[in-house]
């Protein structure tokens, strides 16, 4: 795979933060953020006039280019939302009520964990499943941990901390035979690691559209499988939709019934452009790239003696997210310094997963996160590595 | 009343365009129309077609398994 120019981004910046968003971003969404806002602009499905019908289509082919990216067979069961956070949301509060029981694992993310906290205050159970150290999860632990009023099996995909990748495959197959729904969170992994909805028998997908599928923030949804109708599924929100003008009562039909509101168009344009990029670049090549870089990271960084790596140390088991820390050295002071004197930028801190770090070990003072995205090159490694060895000299 | 046109009335915006979509790539004339009033109160749109196509795109929305309330005369 070629190496792009926009290597190191603006100002000689190192961005290794692609965990928390991509950056940059190909160079077609600002293009069609910019033509929906210059020439379309007008309000999707809510007249009938040709720009509203414009920006409807936009709307509907980005639901169709989401389901199509994820081998969901119907688009109308593309529900958008502003997150993953906020899809996550409409699939716990909107299925869940007293005395169903959950099964997740310890390594999510506080998108799964606040709202099951939350629900377990109005009389939901929930069983936290122990991952490994390295962040891996022997997929039988999840059986061992349903019961009689088990209804649904959350997880991620591939952590926000450490990368590694959860056997969604596996737990599907437990999760269709027992009845149960399956949930996925692949805020980590969509548009680097192929997902197949249908074949991993996954009921409820919440993506976010800002990360590895390179759109903006402020999009994302919830792709909902046959299994679920809507009357099993609470709308969050009630409100305007375009659609039963005359009623007072929501619709009940898929997705108005979960898209009160005016969406995110202009988001969702840029939503579009960005998966037509990832397509055509192709998830394989990405992955490929990746891949390569993080083997080169986690080498490196395994190579300076005062730097432990957590997780899986092995690429191919993990997303291109680096967890890692320095002997005598504060992740907060890592992160000051690569920001300050050598323009490497990523995050540290306990990367809203409390749960994920105290079972990778880390927890309170968390780590220090190094996310790789399509754009890095084998260049920024060597850089963040070098960096990696100075500040370790000071550290001794 | 007889324009020579028909429409299909559905639930919302997303399934008009599922349908333009489909009437698109099997070479059907069609057009998004805000709902006549006299159909329907509802404020969204509906898929306008030529009354003479209205036995077959009826054949095909029913082959394809596609949501609609209901094809009427305008």
């Amino acid at each position: 795979m070629s190496e792009l120019d926009l290597s190191g981004g603006k100002n000689g910046l190192i961005y290794l933060d692609n965990a928390a968003t991509s950056w940059p971003k190909p160079p077609g969404v600002a293009q069609a953020m910019v033509q929906y806002l210059g020439q379309v602009g007008a309000n999707p499905g809510r007249s009938g006039h040709r720009l509203s019908v414009e920006a409807a289509r936009i709307v509907y082919d980005t639901r169709e280019a989401v389901a199509r990216f994820f081998n969901a067979d119907d688009p109308l069961r593309v529900v958008f939302g502003l997150n993953v956070t906020d899809s996550i949301n409409l699939a716990l509060h909107g299925l869940l009520k007293r005395g169903d029981h959950v099964v997740t694992t310890s390594m999510e993310h506080n998108a799964v964990m606040r709202p099951l906290h939350a629900l377990t205050q109005q009389g939901v159970l929930v069983t936290k499943v122990a991952c490994r150290p390295d962040g891996t999860l022997d997929p039988e632990r999840i059986e061992g941990a349903l019961q009689k009023n088990t209804r649904l099996i959350a997880v991620n995909h591939a952590s926000n901390v450490c990368g590694t990748i959860l056997p969604i495959v596996a737990i599907g197959e437990i999760a269709r035979r027992h009845g149960l729904i399956f949930l996925v969170d692949s805020a980590q992994s969509a548009g680097v690691v192929p997902i197949d909805m249908q074949a991993s028998q996954i009921d409820l997908l919440a993506f976010t559209g800002h990360k590895s599928l390179y759109g903006p923030m402020g999009t994302g949804g919830l792709l909902v499988g046959q299994r679920i109708q809507s009357e099993a599924l609470r709308p969050l929100r009630q409100g305007g939709t375009g659609s039963r003008s005359e009623r007072e009562v929501q619709p009940d039909f898929f997705p108005d019934c979960y898209e009160s509101g005016t969406p995110n168009a202009v988001g969702l344009a840029g939503l579009l452009a960005a998966l037509t990029w990832v397509r055509e670049r192709g998830i394989e090549q990405i992955r490929a790239h990746e891949e390569a870089l993080c083997t080169a990271l986690i080498d490196g960084l395994g190579d300076i003696p005062s730097v432990t790596v957590y997780g899986t140390w092995e690429a191919a088991k993990q997303t291109a997210t680096v967890a890692w820390n320095m002997r005598n050295m504060a992740p907060s002071t890592v992160g000051l310094r690569l920001d300050e004197e050598f323009g490497i930028l990523c995050r540290v801190g306990l990367h809203c997963a409390p749960s994920a770090h105290r079972t990778i070990g880390t927890f309170p003072d968390g780590c220090v996160r190094f996310g790789l995205g399509a754009f890095n090159t084998r260049a920024d490694v060597e850089s963040a590595l070098n960096a990696v060895v100075q500040l370790a000299k000071d550290a001794l | 009343m007889n324009s020579a046109y028909a429409v299909i009335l559905v639930d919302s915006t997303s399934h008009a365009l599922r349908i333009e979509k489909l009437l698109h790539r099997s070479g059907w004339r069609n057009k998004l129309i805000p709902v006549p009033r006299h159909l329907s109160s509802d404020c969204g749109v509906c898929v306008r077609i030529d009354q003479a196509d209205m036995a077959a795109i009826t054949a095909l929305l029913q082959q394809e398994k596609i949501q609609y309330q209901s094809i009427e005369v305008i």
